[in-house]
């Protein structure tokens, strides 16, 4: 299959540059990879497995909003301040990531502006993309009113 | 094609989900010509009125229709039981044309009930030697259907996302097009086939482009307020397209100016 997400959206280059400040990791299904309000000093692209993002709702069962999958990557809010998690995240299958420091990553930006704007480019295209969804699924579109009824 | 309805004789209702069901449906005497998939029926719900509803099934003669209970004919024809006849037009409009797929790689994306239409190509598909990739969402897990024939769906691929995953939902949750890493197509040897709300069919149809399908290769099914389905009375009509005779299935070289349109 060919390669897709931060993998394939960076040039060579900077890629292998961020690649090694890559640690690998893994996560049993289920797993808490972190939670709404923590500080968000990481980030991870995964290999294999999928991540569901969720939201806390008091007195009932956390929401899963999205899922993300292979080549996907999970955690941006490390970017831009306040530099807390919006959402939470747990390991829906076992998940194998690479893993960064969001600081380590920060300062190799500050001294690579190739990596630097590939990268920014990159997380701005997914929050875009995320953003596009959820107006999307705003509109219902499944819903039985939506159905195209002649009647 | 009659312009006159044939009498058909339902031989099964079964759920789908709590406003959705599945019906089976034999000729009383005369039989319609074969349908194709993709194509429609105007089903006649005696005492309610006519509807133009895709088959979701053909096989054996038998005419399958899945139908949403969202007005008076619709939820009358959800309600017909076995034994009871109901009216039958067609077929009508184009199909999905399988066999001009031959040799290629095939992707499917259905949103919501727009899986009914997609059912038999699926089934047809699946003899066929291309690579079969089937992406669905739903609005929920309950929402979901044919559920217990998705597993043997696609080869190599069958995805199911749904928009509001409940509890005990282990599944993918967002979009159908975030399935699309996931399927396994070689984009400008792909004809994919996308059934669903026109919003959705958008998102879609320009995802694959983006990813190098090319637009006559993108096979979509619209949907107007078809009445007569017999091209003369006008309500279906896009454009330059009347869908009950030139459509529900079009290019999206052609759809795509027209989707544009405001108000169109």
């Amino acid at each position: 299959m060919k390669r897709t997400g931060v993998l394939a959206a960076l040039p060579e280059g900077p890629r292998e540059r961020l690649m090694e400040l890559g640690r690998e990791v893994s996560f049993p299904a289920g797993t808490r990879i972190f939670e709404e309000g923590q500080r968000a000093d990481r980030f991870w692209i995964i290999r294999t497995g999928t991540v569901n993002l969720d939201v806390h709702v008091p007195g009932r069962q956390a929401a899963v909003v999205e899922t993300i999958g292979a080549d996907g990557l999970v955690g941006w809010s490390w970017l831009c301040p306040p530099h807390q998690w919006h959402l939470g995240a747990e390991a829906a299958r076992p998940v194998d990531a690479w893993e960064f420091d969001a600081a380590e990553v920060l300062a190799l930006c500050e001294r690579d502006p190739a990596l630097d704007h590939a990268l920014l480019t990159y997380v701005v295209e997914v929050i875009g993309h995320r953003l596009r969804s959820s107006r999307t699924r705003l509109l219902d579109l499944y819903g039985p009113y939506r159905s195209g009824s002649a009647e | 094609m009659t312009a006159v309805p044939l009498p058909y004789r339902v031989v099964a209702n079964r759920p789908e989900s709590t406003d959705t069901r599945t019906i089976e449906l034999r000729p009383a005497g005369e039989a319609l010509p074969a349908f194709a998939p993709g194509q429609f029926a105007m089903l006649y719900a005696f005492g309610a009125g006519e509807i133009p509803v895709s088959v979701a099934g053909l096989r054996d003669g038998t005419l399958t229709h899945t139908i949403r209970g969202v007005g008076a004919v619709s939820r009358a024809l959800c309600a017909v039981r076995p034994g009871t006849q109901v009216g039958v037009r067609g077929p009508f409009g184009t199909g999905w044309d399988l066999p001009s797929a031959a040799g290629r790689d095939l992707l499917v994306v259905a949103g919501g009930i727009g899986l009914a239409p997609l059912r038999p190509l699926v089934q047809a598909a699946a003899s066929a030697h291309n690579r079969l990739n089937v992406l669905i969402g739903a609005r929920t897990p309950e929402d979901l259907l044919y559920r217990d024939e998705l597993d043997g769906w696609g080869r190599p691929y069958c995805g199911v996302t749904v928009d509001r995953a409940g509890p005990g939902w282990t599944g993918h949750v967002g979009v159908v097009t975030t399935l699309l890493d996931r399927a396994a197509f070689t984009p400008h040897e792909t004809t994919a086939f996308i059934c669903g709300p026109e919003i959705m069919i958008r998102a879609t149809a320009r995802e694959l482009l983006h990813r190098g399908v090319p637009a006559q290769h993108i096979r979509v099914s619209l949907e107007r307020n078809m009445h007569c389905a017999t091209g003369h009375c006008g309500h279906c009509q896009l454009g330059p397209l009347l869908l009950c005779r030139d459509g529900p299935v079009v290019g999206y070289d052609h759809a795509e100016p027209l989707l544009a349109v405001r108000e169109l």
